[in-house]
């Protein structure tokens, strides 16, 4: 899973029939020390995040198993809001 | 799979319900000589797997197979603590 930063919204009228009233975001991908770097994904929230939040984000088929998923044309999913990282190298 | 070491863990109270009771710890993917190779990740742990130690992990839905018949939504997953790898003819 890629720890990310929600830095937008997406607004979306014509999509996909399943994609119906699913709330999307711009993420980007952090570090594990919180520097913000590397691309910018489209991702669906399934856990309220807002932006500036930091979150987990699950990629490939897997986003289909995100609650509420199922059969969705989608390939990200914010699984989780992150309250700490404990790094020890 | 991939060699990597564990260099952290995440703690997240606000999670897909199906993420409940899991352990999810920061991986930095290592070269065999034990160098970075690419960005940290986070992946869900399912042998025991604490900080420090040299793991092999697997990517995609395959992560959630240890869970069955549970699904979390998880793409990246430790199944193996390394006990040590050798090369040999390199």
């Amino acid at each position: 899973m890629l720890l990310a930063k929600i830095v937008g919204t997406v607004v979306a009228t014509r999509k996909d029939p399943r994609l119906v009233s699913t709330k999307l975001m711009v993420v980007r991908g952090i570090d594990p020390r919180g520097k913000v770097e590397g691309n910018y994904l489209v991702a669906v929230d399934t856990v309220d995040a807002g932006v500036g939040e930091t979150v987990l984000v699950v990629s490939g088929s897997s986003a289909r198993m995100a609650s509420g998923m199922k059969d969705c044309p989608v390939d990200a999913a914010i699984v989780g809001i992150i309250d700490d990282i404990e790094m020890n190298e | 799979m991939q060699l990597a070491r564990v260099i952290g863990d995440v703690v997240v109270t606000r999670k897909d319900e199906n993420l409940t009771g899991l352990k999810l710890l920061v991986v930095q993917p290592l070269t065999p000589e034990r160098q970075p190779a690419g960005r940290p990740l986070v992946a869900v742990d399912s042998v025991g797997a604490g900080v420090g130690e040299e793991v092999f992990f697997v990517r995609g839905k395959e992560a959630s197979f240890p869970f069955y018949p549970a699904e979390p939504p998880v793409d990246a997953g430790i199944v193996g603590i390394v006990d040590h790898w050798d090369l040999e003819g390199e």
